[in-house]
C-alpha cells in the first residue's frame, strides 16, 4: 500500500524553526512505522535524525509522536494506525535537538531524583545466598518493574507539559517499583521526595500516560497507590 | 587541544558487562562509562529467558554439572580452565544481582525461581536440569535495570551518547581512546591507566537477525584495525527460534515450559536429531535440524519455517509423553494462563507482530542470527591476549559478548551470556582497577585524534558513486546465505569475494550530511565498515576451518576433526587481507567425545 509519510524536521545547524518533510513510500500492512522510517533514511535522505535499537520494544530508544499519539515507532504497525495517513514528530514537552532526537536529560533527572535503586542495608542471609521474597511480594510490584524509561508516558502528561519540573509519571513508576518491594527500607524517603511540591499530587489523573505506555504498565494506578500511601503512611 | 579527560578506567559500553565492570571498577578507582546508547537502551535488555547458576533451588545440581555441559555445548572449543571459573563464579553473581535488587520470580519457598534450559542437564541422568534463574521472560532486563540502578547509587560517571572509534596505544600499553560526542560532533580524547571494551556483538552483518541495530561490532573492529587479532569468529549462533522474516527472539524458555517444535507433517522432529532432550537440544543442533528438514522439503509451506507450538493441548499431550514432572512429583500440566504468566512478553511480542495468540495458535520460527561466541580474544582475568602465545596487551580488557575467553567455544548454551557478561564483566573490572592502581597514565601520540579525523574524512570524501545502505544490505544477504547455518567451501569462497568487492566499493561511498549534530548518517555508514571488516574476518575464519563443530557446519566437511581442528582461530586483519594463526584450547579434565543430545 502507499504510505504518505509527514515528517517533522529540524535541523538547528541551519534552521530558525522546524518543517515537515513528505514522502511516500510502499508499505506492507505489517510494517513497523520505524521500518519506514529506515526507508526514508536508505531511500530518501539520510540525514534524518532519530534514536532507535532494538526494534522491538524492549530497549525504549524509539518513543516519538505517531499521528499525535505517544508510541514506540517499532511497536507501531502500519496496520494499527488505520490510515495510509502518517505523521510523525517528536516527542513533547522536551527540548528538540535534531529531527526526532529530543534531549533526555531532564527526563532522566527526574528519574534519579527519586534515587531508583534498593536500599538495604540490613545485613545479607548469614549463609550467603539469597533474601526470602514470596512469589505474592514479587507480583505486589512486578508490574512497574517492566518500564522501559522510554519517556512515552511523561511526554503525554498535561501536567509535563504544563510545568517541565514535574517529576512525571515514568519516575513515579520506578519510586512504585521501589516503594512496594519487600527488600527495600526506603520508601518514606522516597515517598517524602513524591509528597514534594513538584511530586506526585501534580498528577490530574488525565490516563494519558497509561494509555502511552508500550509495556502496558498499569500507571495511573500505580501512580493512585503512592498517593494512597503518601496519605495513609501505610505499604499495603 | 580541549575536551581531554582522564581517568584510572574507562569502560566502553554501557551494557550488562560494562556495566558491571564499571560497578567493580569504580569502588576503588575514577571510572567512567562511555556508551553510543543511553546504557538502559543496551542490548542486554533484550535477553529473555534466564541466567544460568547451579543454586539447586528445585533438584540436585552442581557448578561442576553446569561446566561439563558448557564444554559439551561449547563442541570442545571451549577454555576449561575459564568455563570452571565461569560456573563456579555463577552462582555468586546472580546471588550478588538478587542482592542488587533484581526481581527474580520465586520458588513456594521465597527463593530464586529456575526453569529448563537447552542442553543444562542433570549429569547423572542426562534429562534438563532447572537451572536457569529467571525474572518472566525478561531476565536481560531486569540485569540492565538492576545495574544500572546500582551505577546511579554509586554515582558512576557516564558520557552518554558518545561514539568511541578509536583506542590509542603508545609503547606497546593502553594510552586512552578518541569518541566522538554525537550531539555536538565534538571530538574527545579520554586518556586511562586501563580501557575495557564491552561493545556487544555484531549480528547486523546478517540479514535475519536477533540483534539491535546498534549490534554492529565497533569494539572488535576498532581493535582489528589496530592490529589485535579476532578469536573464533567463524562461531556464531544462530538461534532456532526466530519470528519468521523479523527475526526477532523467541526464548528457549518457550521450550522450557514445555512448547513443541513442528514441521510440515506435523511431525514432533528434534525426535530424530536428540532422542534424549529433543526440542531442549543446544541451539546449533536445533538449527542445522531446521536446516536440514528444511532440505528435506519438510518446512512449513515450502517458506523455510517451522511450527512452535506452546498451546496447552500440545504442551500437556507432550509433557505426559515425555512422563514430565513438577518439583513436587506431579504430572506437568499447564493451563493458558500460566503460560502467559510465564511468557508475557513474548506473547505481546507475537500478538503486536504476528497477530498470533501463543496459547492459541503456533509460532512461526525460522532461526535468526543470534550471538557472537568468538570476538577479542582474552584469559579469564578479563586481559585482552593478541597472539599465539596469550601475551597480554597492558591496560587492555574487554568483556561479554565482543569478548571471546572463550567459555562458548563453538556453540554457546541458552543463559550463559548473561552468566558471561556478569562474571567476566566483575573481574575485569576488578582486574583494571587492580591494574590502573599500579600504573602511570601513557603520554597521549602527537595526534590523538588524527586515526579518527582521518576516517570521517574519509567518510566525506568519496566519489558517492556507492550508497551505504545498499551495500549494507548485499553484505547481510551474503553473510545469511553463505556464512550461516550450513557453508560450503564455494560459498565461503563467494563469500570472501564478495566482502572484498563490498568493502573495496565501501570507498566511493560518500557521507553527504557535513552537519555536527547527531550526524547519524556518518556514524551508521562508520558503523557499515566495522561490520564489513568484521564479515570479512568471519568468512575467512570459516572458509579456512575444514571440519563440523557446534555452530560451524560445513556440508563438505561434516565431521569435527580434533587431530587438526582442536585449536582457536586467531585472525589479523592486514588491510585488504586477514591473515590467520591458531592457539591451543585448554583441556583441563574433560577429554573431547562425540556430542549427543
Amino acid at each position: 500500500m502507499l504510505i504518505h509519510l509527514k515528517v517533522f524536521r529540524f535541523d538547528p545547524q541551519t534552521e530558525k524553526a522546524p518543517h515537515y518533510d513528505n514522502f511516500e513510500l510502499q508499505a506492507e500492512p505489517t510494517d513497523r512505522v520505524l521500518d519506514l522510517l529506515e526507508k526514508v533514511r536508505n531511500e530518501h535522505d539520510a540525514s534524518l535524525g532519530l534514536r532507535r535499537s532494538c526494534a522491538h520494544g524492549v530497549c525504549g530508544s524509539d518513543a516519538m509522536r505517531i499521528n499525535g499519539k505517544n508510541a514506540l515507532a517499532c511497536k507501531k504497525l502500519v496496520r494499527d494506525l488505520n490510515s495510509d495517513h502518517i505523521t510523525i514528530e517528536p516527542l513533547l514537552g522536551l527540548k528538540v535537538i535534531r529531527d526526532l532526537i529530543v534531549d533526555m536529560k531532564p527526563f532522566f533527572e527526574h528519574y534519579e531524583s527519586l534515587l531508583p535503586y534498593l536500599i538495604n542495608e540490613e545485613p545479607l542471609p548469614t549463609d550467603g545466598k539469597e533474601r526470602i521474597q514470596t512469589e505474592e511480594q514479587v507480583l505486589r510490584y512486578e508490574d512497574t518493574t517492566k518500564c522501559i524509561l522510554c519517556a512515552a508516558c511523561t511526554t503525554s502528561c498535561p501536567s509535563f507539559w504544563a510545568d517541565g519540573k514535574y517529576i512525571g509519571p515514568a519516575a513515579i513508576v520506578n519510586a512504585h517499583r521501589f516503594v512496594f518491594d519487600s527488600r527495600d527500607r526506603a520508601a518514606a524517603k522516597r515517598l517524602k521526595i513524591l509528597n514534594q511540591q513538584f511530586g506526585v499530587w501534580r498528577c490530574r489523573t488525565a490516563f494519558n500516560c497509561t494509555e502511552a505506555c508500550p509495556r502496558e504498565i498499569k500507571i495511573t494506578q500505580a501512580i493512585a497507590e503512592v498517593k494512597r500511601a503518601i496519605t495513609t503512611g501505610k505499604l499495603d | 587541544m580541549s575536551n581531554i579527560h582522564e581517568f584510572d578506567v574507562v569502560v566502553v559500553g554501557g551494557g550488562g558487562a560494562g556495566l558491571m565492570a564499571a560497578w567493580y571498577a569504580s569502588k576503588s578507582v575514577r571510572t567512567a562509562v562511555i556508551s553510543k546508547l543511553y546504557p538502559i537502551r543496551s542490548h542486554t535488555g533484550a535477553a529473555q529467558g534466564g541466567i544460568g547458576a547451579a543454586l539447586g533451588n528445585y533438584e540436585e545440581d552442581h557448578p561442576e554439572w553446569h561446566t561439563f555441559d558448557t564444554i559439551k555445548g561449547s563442541d570442545y572449543l571451549g577454555d576449561q580452565d575459564a568455563i570452571s571459573f565461569m560456573c563456579e563464579e555463577a552462582v555468586q553473581a546472580v546471588y550478588d544481582l538478587e542482592h542488587m535488587g533484581l526481581p527474580f520470580n520465586r520458588t513456594p519457598e521465597g527463593r530464586i525461581a529456575q526453569r529448563p534450559f537447552g542442553g543444562h542437564t542433570n549429569n547423572a541422568s542426562g534429562k534438563p536440569v532447572r537451572r536457569s534463574c529467571y525474572a518472566a521472560d525478561r531476565t536481560g532486563h531486569m540485569i540492565l535495570q538492576t545495574l544500572y540502578q546500582q551505577c546511579i547509587k554509586n554515582k558512576n560517571i557516564f558520557f552518554d551518547e558518545y561514539q568511541v572509534m578509536d583506542l590509542l596505544i603508545v609503547d606497546g600499553a593502553v594510552a586512552g581512546v578518541v569518541a566522538v560526542e554525537m550531539a555536538t560532533g565534538e571530538l574527545h580524547t579520554f586518556r586511562s591507566k586501563a580501557v575495557i571494551f564491552a561493545t556487544g556483538g555484531h549480528g547486523r552483518i546478517w540479514e535475519i537477525t536477533s540483534n539491535a541495530y546498534a549490534y554492529t561490532g565497533d569494539g572488535p573492529a576498532i581493535l582489528a584495525r589496530r592490529g589485535i587479532p579476532m578469536e573464533d569468529m567463524e562461531f556464531f549462533q544462530f538461534h532456532p527460534t526466530g519470528i519468521y522474516k523479523l527475526g526477532i527472539l523467541i526464548t528457549e524458555a518457550v521450550r522450557g515450559e514445555g512448547g513443541i517444535l513442528f514441521n510440515n507433517k506435523g511431525e514432533r522432529f528434534m525426535e530424530k536429531y536428540a532422542p534424549r532432550i529433543k526440542d531442549l537440544a543446544s541451539r546449533d543442533v536445533v538449527s542445522r535440524a531446521m536446516y536440514l528438514e528444511t532440505r528435506a522439503g519438510n518446512d512449513v509451506n515450502g517458506q523455510r519455517f517451522f511450527n512452535l507450538d506452546v498451546r496447552p493441548e500440545t504442551v500437556n499431550k507432550y509433557a505426559e509423553i515425555d512422563g514430565r514432572t513438577r518439583p513436587d512429583g506431579s504430572a506437568y500440566q499447564v493451563t493458558a494462563a500460566e503460560i502467559m504468566s510465564k511468557i508475557p512478553d513474548i506473547a505481546d511480542f507475537c500478538l503486536t507482530y504476528l497477530g498470533v495468540d501463543p496459547t492459541k495458535q503456533p509460532i512461526p520460527v525460522q532461526p535468526t542470527a543470534h550471538y557472537a561466541m568468538g570476538g577479542i580474544p582474552t584469559n579469564k582475568y578479563g586481559q585482552v591476549v593478541i597472539d599465539e602465545k596469550n601475551t597480554v596487551l597492558p591496560g587492555l580488557y574487554a568483556a561479554g559478548e565482543c569478548a571471546c575467553v572463550s567459555v562458548h567455544g563453538a556453540n554457546r548454551l541458552g543463559t550463559n551470556s548473561l552468566v558471561d557478561l556478569v562474571v567476566f564483566g566483575k573481574h575485569a573490572g576488578i582486574n583494571a582497577a587492580e591494574f590502573a592502581k599500579g600504573a602511570d597514565l601513557k603520554p597521549l601520540p602527537e595526534d590523538p585524534t588524527g586515526e579518527v579525523m582521518r576516517q570521517i574524512e574519509a567518510l566525506h570524501a568519496g566519489s558517492g558513486k556507492e550508497r551505504a545502505a545498499a551495500l549494507g544490505k548485499e553484505m547481510r544477504v551474503e553473510m545469511f546465505d553463505h556464512v550461516g547455518v550450513f557453508r560450503t567451501d564455494e560459498g565461503l569462497q563467494h563469500a570472501v569475494a564478495k566482502v572484498q568487492e563490498l568493502r573495496e566499493r565501501f570507498k566511493q561511498v560518500r557521507v553527504a550530511d557535513s552537519g555536527k549534530v547527531f550526524n547519524m548518517e556518518m556514524l551508521q555508514t562508520w558503523e557499515l565498515g566495522n561490520m564489513l571488516d568484521l564479515a570479512l574476518v568471519t568468512a575467512q575464519s570459516a572458509l579456512a576451518r575444514t571440519e563440523s563443530r557446534g555452530a560451524h557446519a560445513r556440508d563438505d566437511f561434516p565431521q569435527r576433526d580434533d587431530a587438526t581442528w582442536l585449536k582457536h582461530t586467531l585472525a589479523w586483519l592486514d588491510g585488504e587481507q586477514v591473515r590467520l594463526g591458531y592457539k591451543p584450547v585448554v583441556v583441563t579434565q574433560y577429554q573431547p567425545k562425540e556430542r549427543t543430545y
